[in-house]
C-alpha cells in the first residue's frame, strides 16, 4: 500500500474469503482438539459409595474416585481441636476447618497435593497432618496447606452421608 | 551451498540426475570442505546421528510388542525382556540409547558454547538444535512413561500437574492432556502415538539442521572463517567420515558397558513396580538427563513462577546468539570467558546433583544460589563481557598456528601446495 488507494471490490472478496477459510480451517481443526478431552466413558464414573462404618477413629482410607485418591478420615477429637484453633490468619490458603468437614469427626478430601499431583503422606510433616514427599508440602489435620510450594488446601470433592454408614462421592 | 558443477560418469546417472539430483547432493556430502583442524568435539554430531537412528529402529520394533494400555502396558514390557527373542537387548539399547543420546547431546552443546558456535552466521543451526534438543526432552519423557511403573506413573503426574501453574484454564489443560481427571489409561495411549511421532520430526529438524550447517560451512576450534575450498579445509569424505568413525566406536564402547554389563544403573528400581494411582514413591526423581531443570523447578517457592524458570532456563539458550555479545567466537581466544564457561559447566553439573537430592535445608540453598547463577550467566556476564573483555588477537587463517606448532602442518602445507 504505497499510496492511499480506497478499498476494491477485489480487496472485500480477498479479506472476506481469508476470513471464512479461518473459520473453515478453525472448525475442522477443533474435533482434533476436543477428542482429547475427558471422554463420555471417564465421565460417566463420576460417582463412588463408599462403607465407613469399620473405620476407627484416628484412622482413614483411601478410595479411587475418577482416577485419583480420596481420603476418608476419621479424625480423633484432639485432631479437631488442633485444626479448630488455628488462627485464619496463619494460613497460606485461608479456609475454616468447619467449612471443609460439615461433620468435624469426618475429612473428606482429594488425597491429591496441590503442587503437582503426588499423593502426601498421612501422619507425617510439622502440622501433624499429611506430608508430600516429592517437593516437601506440609498440610494440617485440615488438609489445609502449611508450608512448601503447594499453592492450595487439598480439595474437598462433593460427597454426602447417603445414611451413617455409607458416603456418596461425586 | 555446492561449488562444483558435478557430472555423473554413466548415461544411466546423468539421466537421473538430471531429473532429480541425487547424486550432486551425495557429491556434495563426500565433497563438503571442512576446516581440517576440527577435534574430536567435533564428532559428536556424526554420533548424535547414529543414536536417532538407533532409537528409531529399536523403537519400532518394540512397537511390534509394546501395549500401549494401562492393564497390559506393564505387562507387555516384562513379555519383550522375558519371552520375546533378544527382546531384552532391545529393550536394554533403547532405554539405555536415551541416556547415550542426552549424553552426546550435552557434549554437543557445551561444544558449542566454548567454540561460539551460535554466533553469527550460525544463529539458525542453533537455534534449530535448540528445538530438537526440547523436543528429545518430550520425547524422552514420554517414552519413560510407557512401561507403566512408578515412576512412570509419577513423572507423568507431576509433569503434566505443570501446567495446572497456568492461571484460570490450568485444570482444563491438564484435564485436556490426561483425558480424564488423572493420568491414567487415555494419557498412555496417547503419550505412546506421540512418542512415536516425534522422533520423526527430530529427523526431519536434524535434516534442516544439517542444511543450515552446509551454508556457512563448519565452524572450527579457532573459530575464523575459513575459505572454502582451499588449504584450511580438508574434503568431509574419507577424512572427516573416518574420524567420525573412530569416535562413534569410542563412544559405543561406552554405550556397550551400559547395555550389557549396567543396564539398569541409570534407571530407578521403582519402576520395576506396576503404576499404583494410590501411592507415591517416597522419592521421586526424573531421569539424570533432566535433573538441571528439575532442581530449577524445585528452587523457586511458588509453583507459577517455578514452572515458569524452567521453561525460561531453555528459552535463553535460544536467544543465546543475542545475549553473547563478542564478535570474537572461540574460548580460546577469550581468557575471561573461559573461565565462566567452566564455572557455568561446574553450575550446570551442581544443579544437576541437587535435583537428585531432597529439597530442603542446605541442598534447597545451594540449588537457589546455582538456579541465580544459571540465569547471571546468560542475561548479565555473557553481554556485559562481550564489551568488557581484552581479546587475545586471532590468526589470519588456521593454517598460521598450525604451522607453528607442529612439523605435521608443515608438511600438510607442503603437501596442499
Amino acid at each position: 500500500m504505497s499510496d492511499q488507494k480506497k478499498p476494491k471490490r477485489r480487496d472485500f472478496l480477498y479479506t472476506a474469503s481469508y476470513a471464512f477459510g479461518a473459520v473453515g480451517v478453525g472448525a475442522a481443526i477443533w474435533p482434533l482438539i476436543d477428542q482429547m478431552n475427558p471422554d463420555a466413558s471417564v465421565k460417566a464414573l463420576a460417582s463412588t459409595e463408599v462403607d465407613v462404618s469399620l473405620i476407627e477413629p484416628g484412622k482413614s482410607i483411601t478410595v479411587l474416585w475418577r482416577g485419583k485418591p480420596v481420603f476418608i478420615k476419621r479424625r480423633t477429637q484432639e485432631e479437631i481441636a488442633e485444626a479448630r484453633s488455628v488462627e485464619l490468619d496463619d494460613l497460606i490458603d485461608p479456609e475454616k476447618d468447619e467449612d471443609r468437614a460439615k461433620n468435624p469427626e469426618w475429612l473428606v478430601m482429594l488425597g491429591v497435593c496441590t503442587h503437582l499431583g503426588c499423593v502426601p503422606l498421612e501422619d507425617k510433616g510439622d502440622y501433624n497432618g499429611w506430608f508430600c514427599p516429592c517437593h516437601g508440602s506440609h498440610y494440617d489435620t485440615s488438609g489445609r496447606i502449611r508450608k512448601g510450594p503447594a499453592p492450595q488446601n487439598m480439595q474437598i470433592p462433593k460427597y454426602e452421608f447417603v445414611n451413617n454408614n455409607t458416603i456418596k462421592i461425586g | 551451498m555446492s561449488d562444483h558443477n558435478y557430472v555423473p560418469s554413466s548415461k544411466l546417472g546423468k539421466w537421473f540426475n538430471d531429473r532429480l539430483p541425487l547424486l550432486s547432493l551425495s557429491a556434495h556430502l563426500r565433497e563438503y570442505p571442512t576446516p581440517k583442524n576440527l577435534n574430536y568435539w567435533w564428532t559428536f554430531g556424526g554420533i548424535l546421528t547414529f543414536c536417532l537412528l538407533g532409537q528409531i529402529i529399536t523403537g519400532i520394533v518394540l512397537a511390534m510388542h509394546y501395549v500401549a494400555q494401562a492393564d497390559l502396558a506393564f505387562e507387555s514390557v516384562e513379555h519383550i525382556m522375558r519371552d520375546v527373542n533378544y527382546g531384552w537387548l532391545i529393550r536394554y539399547f533403547h532405554a539405555n540409547g536415551s541416556s547415550m543420546f542426552f549424553l552426546a547431546v550435552y557434549i554437543h552443546i557445551f561444544r558449542s558454547l566454548y567454540y561460539g558456535s551460535y554466533k553469527s552466521p550460525r544463529e539458525v543451526i542453533w537455534i534449530i538444535g535448540m528445538i530438537i534438543y526440547f523436543l528429545m526432552m518430550m520425547t524422552a519423557f514420554m517414552g519413560y512413561v510407557l512401561p507403566w511403573g512408578q515412576m512412570s506413573f509419577w513423572a507423568a503426574t507431576v509433569i503434566t500437574n505443570l501446567f495446572s501453574a497456568v492461571p484460570l484454564i490450568g485444570e482444563s489443560i491438564t484435564n485436556w492432556l490426561w483425558g480424564g481427571f488423572a493420568v491414567d489409561s487415555p494419557t498412555l495411549t496417547r503419550f505412546y502415538a506421540l512418542h512415536y511421532l516425534f522422533p520423526f520430526l527430530i529427523l526431519g529438524l536434524v535434516i534442516l539442521h544439517i542444511w543450515a550447517l552446509h551454508v556457512p560451512g563448519n565452524n572450527n576450534p579457532v573459530g575464523i572463517e575459513v575459505k572454502k575450498p582451499s588449504k584450511d579445509t580438508v574434503p568431509f569424505h574419507p577424512y572427516i567420515v573416518i574420524k567420525d568413525l573412530f569416535a562413534l566406536l569410542v563412544f559405543l564402547t561406552l554405550f556397550a558397558f551400559f547395555v550389557f554389563y549396567a543396564p539398569n544403573l541409570l534407571g530407578h528400581a521403582d519402576n520395576y513396580i506396576e503404576a499404583n494411582p494410590l501411592v507415591t514413591p517416597t522419592h521421586i526423581v526424573p531421569e539424570w538427563y533432566l535433573l538441571p531443570f528439575y532442581a530449577i523447578l524445585r528452587s523457586i517457592p511458588d509453583k507459577l513462577l517455578g514452572v515458569i524458570a524452567m521453561f525460561a532456563s531453555i528459552f535463553v539458550l535460544v536467544i543465546l546468539p543475542w545475549l553473547d555479545t563478542s564478535k570474537i567466537r572461540s574460548a580460546l581466544f577469550r581468557p575471561l570467558y573461559r573461565q565462566f564457561y567452566w564455572l557455568l559447566v561446574l553450575d550446570v553439573l551442581v544443579l544437576g546433583y541437587m535435583g537428585a537430592l531432597p529439597p530442603e535445608g542446605i541442598y534447597l540453598l545451594i540449588a537457589r544460589v546455582a538456579t541465580a547463577y544459571y540465569f547471571i550467566h546468560f542475561l548479565v556476564i555473557l553481554p556485559v563481557l562481550g564489551f568488557k573483555e581484552k581479546t587475545i588477537p586471532l590468526p589470519l587463517s588456521i593454517s598460521e598456528p598450525v604451522l607453528n606448532e607442529s612439523i605435521d602442518g608443515a608438511q600438510n602445507n607442503k603437501m596442499s601446495t
